[in-house]
C-alpha cells in the first residue's frame, strides 16, 4: 500500500476498502519512522492531517467524492499555507506564518486533498541538491549518502520513499524534473502561465511554475488538472489557456504516428555513460511502440545556462528585495539605523547561495551593465525559444535525458557553484522557453535512478502525458522502490 | 573584469564581512566569466523576451478586492505599534 499510486488509493477509497483517516495514518507512521533519516519534511502537524482526513471521510459520506478526495499530498515549503509555518527553508523566514493560502493550496483543499506537511527544499529554491536548505540537507532514498536533487528535493525524497503518495514542487530551472529524475519518480512542470503563482514565494517570476511529483503519469495528470486554471490574482496566469482532458491523455498505450525529436545537443560528452545508455534504450522502446525518431538540432542549447544565470538571479535580486525586515521576516537585534537594519538582517537571514544569486543579479542589473547582461540574456532567451518553435514544426515532442548525471554525494559540489549550476543543463532551456516538461524514470546507473525528459509545445501537456503514459505502460521502472524504505516487498511493489 | 563585491553588496543591502567578501569574489567572477560567453552571440535585431508567451498584461477594474486584514498582515511583522510598522529612527 505505501508505494501505491494516488489513483490506486483513490480506487480503494471509492470502493470503501479503506478510509482517508487510515491512509493518512499509514503515511504519518511512515514519516515518523523514516523522516529522521531523510529529512524530507520540515514541518508535520499530525493532528491537523488527521483532522483533514476525518473531514474528508465525512464529506465523502455526505456529498460524494471530489477530484482528490482523501488523497494525501505534501507541499514544498515554498507554498504559503495558513496552517503551520511557511519558511522557504530560509532563516529570513524563520517561523513565518502566511496570512493566506497559495491559490494552488486553495484548489487542493477544494478538491478534498489532505495536506500532509511542508517538504524540505533548497533555500528560496536556489540549488540543485537541497543542500542550501536552512534546515539541513535532505537525502536520496536510493542511497542516503547522495543528494535527492533540488530544489524540490524534499518533495522528491518523500514521494520516492513513500512518505506521501504525491507532492507539489516548483520548477524554475528544473527543480521539479531534476529531483524527480534523481529519485526515480515522475515530475511535471506545466506550461508557464498554466498554474497560478499567487502565494508561491517568488524566486524568478518569469520562470517559476508549480507542478506535481508523483509515482505515475496519471497521478501527475490528476493533480495538474486540479491546480491549473486562470487566477485573476496572478497577472501572469494565462486566461485563455487551451483546456485539456488531462486524464484521457493518460489512456494512450502506444506511440503510433508520434514524431519524437532527439536533439543532438543533449547527447554530448560529460554525460554519464549509463545515463546515455538508459535514455537511448528508452528511445528504442518508443520506436517499438510505434514512434518515429527524428534527429533535430536546438543550436542555442549551449547558451541556456549562461542566459539563465543572468535572468534568474536578476529576477531573484528584485524579488528578494522585499525581505527588508519591516513587514515580515527576520530582523537583527538592536539595529543602529535603517541601513544597519536592512544590511545586517539580510546578512543574518540569507544563506551563502542566496547571497551569491542576489549579488550576481544586483550586478547584472546595475548601472552600466544592464545592456551587456540582462538585455543580452533576454535576447538569447528569444533565440532559445525560437529553436524550439522551429523544432516543433517538424516533431510532436522532444525527448532528452533529464540530467546528465545521477545523484551525487552530499558535499561533492558545494564548494563549486558553477559546476552545480551546470548540472541543470538539460532542464533550464524549457523554463526559458516557458514550455511544459515531464521527467519519468527510465533506468538505473550504478543503482541510482535515471530520468527521461519529455518536452512539448506550449499548452500541450496532453502530448507529454500521452507519450509518458505509453512509455510507462510498456516498462516497469516506475514500480521500482528503494529497498531500505520498502519493508514489505524489499524493492518491488 | 573583477567585480567589486562590497559595492554590489551595498546595492543589494547585504552586509558582508571581509571573510565572506573574500570567499564570494572569486565565485562571482567565475560565474560572470561563464555568462560572458553571451557577449559573443550576435543578437542584432532580436527582440528581448518580456513574457514567455508574449502575453499582454491584463487589466482589472479599479475596485477593492480584499477586505481590511491589517491585523492578520501585521501579525507577522517584526515590530508594530498602533497599526504602524516600527523601524529605527530615520530622521534626526
Amino acid at each position: 500500500m505505501p508505494f501505491s499510486s494516488l489513483s490506486h488509493i483513490q480506487t480503494r477509497l471509492d470502493n470503501a476498502e479503506t478510509t482517508a483517516v487510515e491512509v493518512a495514518q499509514l503515511y504519518l507512521d511512515r514519516i515518523a519512522t523514516h523522516n529522521e533519516t531523510l529529512n524530507a519534511f520540515v514541518y508535520i502537524d499530525a493532528e491537523h492531517v488527521l483532522a483533514q482526513a476525518e473531514a474528508s471521510d465525512k464529506h465523502r459520506a455526505k456529498h460524494g467524492a471530489r477530484a482528490l478526495e482523501g488523497l494525501p499530498i505534501a507541499v514544498k515549503d515554498i507554498f504559503c499555507t495558513q496552517n503551520g509555518p511557511t519558511q522557504c527553508c530560509s532563516n529570513i523566514l524563520k517561523d513565518f506564518h502566511a496570512p493566506y493560502d497559495a491559490h494552488v493550496i486553495t484548489k487542493l483543499k477544494e478538491a478534498g486533498a489532505v495536506l500532509v506537511g511542508k517538504t524540505n527544499m533548497d533555500e528560496f529554491a536556489m540549488g540543485s541538491s537541497n543542500e542550501t536548505s536552512a534546515f539541513g540537507p535532505c537525502r536520496n532514498p536510493w542511497n542516503t549518502d547522495t543528494i535527492p536533487g533540488g530544489s524540490s528535493g524534499g518533495s522528491a525524497a518523500a514521494v520516492s520513499a513513500a512518505l506521501t503518495p504525491a507532492a507539489l514542487g516548483t520548477d524554475t530551472g528544473g527543480s521539479i524534473r531534476q529531483p524527480a529524475s534523481l529519485t526515480g519518480i515522475t515530475g511535471l512542470k506545466p506550461t508557464y502561465g498554466r498554474v497560478s503563482r499567487r502565494g508561491i514565494i517568488a524566486f524568478a517570476s518569469s520562470l517559476d511554475q508549480a507542478g506535481p511529483m508523483t509515482r505515475t503519469v496519471k497521478d501527475a495528470a490528476m493533480i495538474t488538472s486540479v491546480i491549473s486554471g486562470h487566477d485573476s490574482g496572478d497577472a501572469t496566469s494565462v486566461a485563455d489557456a487551451p483546456e485539456l482532458d488531462w486524464l484521457a491523455a493518460c489512456d494512450k498505450t502506444d506511440m503510433k504516428g508520434l514524431r519524437i525529436g532527439v536533439p543532438k545537443e543533449y547527447f554530448v560528452e560529460g554525460m554519464d555513460a549509463e545515463v546515455r545508455a538508459s535514455v537511448e534504450a528508452a528511445l528504442k522502446q518508443c520506436e517499438a511502440l510505434g514512434a518515429e525518431l527524428v534527429d533535430i538540432s536546438l543550436p542555442n542549447t549551449k547558451l541556456a545556462v549562461a542566459a539563465y544565470y543572468v535572468i534568474a538571479p536578476s529576477e531573484a535580486s528584485a524579488n528578494l528585495s522585499r525581505y527588508d525586515s519591516v513587514r515580515f521576516g527576520h530582523r537583527c537585534d538592536n539595529p543602529e539605523d535603517l541601513l544597519d537594519m536592512y544590511t545586517r538582517s539580510r546578512d543574518e537571514g540569507f544563506g551563502a547561495e542566496v547571497k551569491r544569486r542576489i549579488l550576481t543579479g544586483a550586478f547584472a542589473l546595475s548601472s552600466g551593465y544592464y545592456d551587456a547582461y540582462y538585455l543580452k540574456a533576454q535576447q538569447v532567451r528569444t533565440m532559445i525559444q525560437q529553436d524550439f518553435l522551429t523544432a516543433f514544426e517538424n516533431v510532436d515532442i522532444i525527448a532528452t535525458p533529464t540530467s546528465p548525471i545521477t545523484a551525487f554525494k552530499l558535499g561533492e559540489k558545494t564548494d563549486d557553484p558553477l559546476t552545480m549550476y551546470l548540472s541543470d543543463i538539460y532542464t533550464i532551456a524549457v523554463n526559458l522557453a516557458g514550455l511544459p516538461g515531464l521527467s519519468q524514470p527510465c533506468g538505473f546507473s550504478a543503482d541510482l535512478p535515471v530520468g527521461l525528459q519529455w518536452i512539448a509545445p506550449a499548452w500541450r501537456e496532453d502530448v507529454l502525458l500521452s507519450a509518458a503514459s505509453a512509455y510507462e505502460g510498456a516498462t516497469d521502472w516506475h514500480n521500482k522502490s528503494p529497498k531500505a524504505f520498502d519493508e514489505v516487498s524489499g524493492g518491488e511493489s | 573584469m573583477d567585480i567589486d563585491v562590497q559595492k554590489v553588496a551595498m546595492l543589494a543591502r547585504i552586509r558582508l564581512n571581509d571573510d565572506e567578501a573574500t570567499e564570494l569574489a572569486p565565485q562571482l567572477n567565475e560565474i560572470l566569466g561563464y555568462v560572458d560567453q553571451l557577449a559573443a552571440v550576435n543578437t542584432d535585431g532580436i527582440t528581448p523576451t518580456a513574457h514567455p508567451h508574449d502575453a499582454a498584461m491584463p487589466l482589472r477594474a479599479n475596485v477593492v478586492t480584499n477586505g481590511n486584514r491589517r491585523d492578520a498582515l501585521q501579525a507577522v511583522a517584526p515590530k508594530t505599534e498602533s497599526g504602524l510598522y516600527v523601524v529605527p529612527k530615520v530622521i534626526e
